[in-house]
């Protein structure tokens, strides 16, 4: 701090303050709307404090069977097909992408250019401008309500091989010339020299790919059409039917909660990688 | 850039890449492909017969009221969420850079919409918003505003721009408060002995070198806008009232899959990439220049 300036210190926490308060009401709500019992919420202004209703509503929306206007599936197994979307995404990410890099970097051999401005070129179409064909190729394979049809379209781009391509132009080539001294192959440079120090860079990567794997809606909302495929967060939408007063809330925000729970845990246990990566996949 | 020292193998680099490359060209080139055909030919209602048009299928695009009016609603949707969310965001990493105890509390709250998915948070702030039951609508109602998404389309177009603006806060957050705390801290004392105060070294100083920041953040506030903010227009509003919220993302879905119009969907697909690659260009030319010092 440059001066003291007290006025300017309380100023400094009141924003934050608001800021926090900006963010987290919405958050405080769902909360509170999930426990309370239906009717409850329904009559405005609903309650702004916690209810009991808490354990009934949270097992209802895990269980399913409530008797909302909408979809009742039960949550439990929306969050494992989340859980295994998110997981298959971030772990073929990561490895398609350092098998790649590796091989990008560390080796020479005709049409290099070429396939490294093929991976480039996947960076600029986000899955949104291309639903359509993506998801003909999808049926035409089989893969519609399966977990590779929601998980491989999306790994199919270049932001971590763009990465850890990166990070491996840094390591310095003393290492690759003391391996070989060492009688060590390719292979074994990889495995034994270069993935060890990638850990931080593969760290980071996990959190981001997590969050990004969890959160996805369009394309698991083409790619799936049975009930026992949809990940959570399709599943909430499809909660959501007809007028205000026939859905039940405290179950929907139940659910909004759970399906925020993993990666907002990712984010703030792991902060210091989720930080880490949000600027490294940025450069 | 080069490494010096590299392996030598004649099958080792394919066999590598193979994963990566068989991946790429049937879920990415392939259908990218199949994308720029499609927006040159037309389907019949049955799918049986297909035929060439050229470039009519664009002609029609830019010929039609709805799209030109979805082309204006997406330019003031990412211009409101770009610069709400910026600014905001600035302002929250300002005061978060001169606090020195509880920093990590806020921090940690104010990075968590980002772990929060947009179709989440479009449920949350419909949920607040609702006009039967929304708490927020209540208190609206009480000051003598009546919020009603559902009919007006300005409202639609405000709720739409809170959630996504709600949800980019912590992204914007942490790129300025990073941007900030790279500003050597001579600077900062130089000026505060020279006599400027808090006010006057902001604006002499912090946000002059800030812009790279700010621009860089400016585009990628406009891709997010343009892309990544279908799911919170479809758990909210989905592209109503009438079609007046629907952004051209939300367009392409919906005439695509609900109204079965494949060469119109792929042309605006066709469209659509445009935008990103000229974005994208934008970014890589200006923003690794780092604009103005």
């Amino acid at each position: 701090m440059v001066e003291r300036n007290p006025v300017l210190n309380v100023l400094s926490h009141a924003v934050m303050w608001l800021g926090v308060a900006i963010v987290a009401f919405p958050l405080y709500l769902a909360f509170v709307a999930s426990s309370h019992t239906a009717q409850d919420i329904v009559q405005a202004p609903m309650p702004l404090l916690p209810g009991g209703n808490l354990w009934e509503t949270y097992k209802t929306a895990l269980l399913g069977g409530g008797d909302g206007a909408g979809s009742t599936a039960p949550v439990a197994r929306m969050m494992w097909v989340s859980f295994v979307t998110a997981m298959v995404i971030t772990v073929g990410k990561i490895a398609i992408s350092l098998l790649s890099a590796f091989a990008v970097v560390y080796f020479r051999f005709p049409f290099k250019q070429l396939c490294f401005w093929a991976i480039f070129v996947t960076l600029m179409l986000p899955v949104e401008v291309r639903i359509g064909p993506t998801y003909q190729v999808v049926s035409d394979l089989g893969m519609l309500n399966s977990y590779a049809g929601l998980t491989v379209p999306l790994i199919a781009s270049a932001t971590a091989t763009f990465l850890f391509r990166q990070f491996f132009l840094t390591v310095p080539d003393e290492l690759v010339e003391a391996a070989r001294m060492d009688g060590a192959g390719p292979m074994r440079f990889f495995k034994d020299v270069l993935v060890p120090l990638s850990s931080t860079s593969i760290a980071a990567l996990f959190v981001i790919q997590f969050i990004y794997g969890w959160n996805q809606y369009l394309w698991p909302l083409l790619a799936t059409t049975s009930e026992d495929m949809y990940p959570v967060v399709i599943g909430i939408k499809r909660m959501i039917a007809g007028g205000d007063a026939a859905n039940d809330w405290n179950v929907v925000m139940a659910t909004a909660i759970l399906a925020m729970l993993p990666p907002a845990l990712v984010v703030v246990l792991m902060q210091k990688w989720f930080v880490k990566g949000l600027v490294d996949t940025e450069k | 850039m080069e490494k010096r020292v590299l392996f030598r193998s004649g099958w080792l680099p394919w066999l590598l890449l193979t994963p990566q490359l068989a991946v790429i060209t049937v879920f990415f080139f392939w259908p990218a492909s199949q994308a720029l055909l499609q927006s040159l030919q037309m389907q019949d209602a049955f799918g049986t017969s297909t035929e060439w048009v050229g470039l009519q299928n664009f002609r029609q695009l830019f010929t039609d009221e709805a799209y030109l009016d979805s082309f204006k609603t997406t330019a003031w949707f990412s211009l409101l969420v770009a610069a709400l969310g910026i600014s905001i965001s600035l302002v929250l990493a300002v005061f978060a850079d001169r606090i020195v105890r509880g920093a990590m509390f806020y921090k940690t709250f104010l990075i968590l919409p980002y772990a929060v998915a947009p179709a989440v948070a479009g449920v949350l702030w419909v949920f607040m918003f609702s006009p039967t039951l929304g708490v927020v609508a209540y208190g609206l109602e009480k000051i003598g505003i009546h919020w009603n998404h559902l009919l007006d389309s300005g409202h639609a177009l405000t709720l739409i721009v809170l959630a996504a603006v709600w949800k980019q806060i912590s992204y914007n957050f942490l790129f300025f408060l990073a941007g900030l705390q790279s500003i050597p801290k001579s600077l900062i004392e130089a000026a505060a002995m020279d006599g400027a105060g808090p006010w006057r070294r902001f604006w002499s100083i912090q946000f002059p070198l800030l812009t790279p920041t700010t621009f860089f953040l400016l585009v990628i506030n406009m891709v997010y806008a343009f892309f990544d903010t279908f799911a919170i227009v479809d758990a909210t509003t989905q592209g109503g009232p009438g079609r007046d919220t629907a952004i051209l993302v939300y367009k392409v879905y919906y005439d695509g899959f609900k109204a079965l119009d494949l060469g119109g969907s792929a042309a605006q697909s066709v469209v659509l990439m445009v935008i990103v690659i000229a974005l994208t260009v934008v970014q890589f030319r200006y923003v690794e220049k780092k604009v103005t010092y």
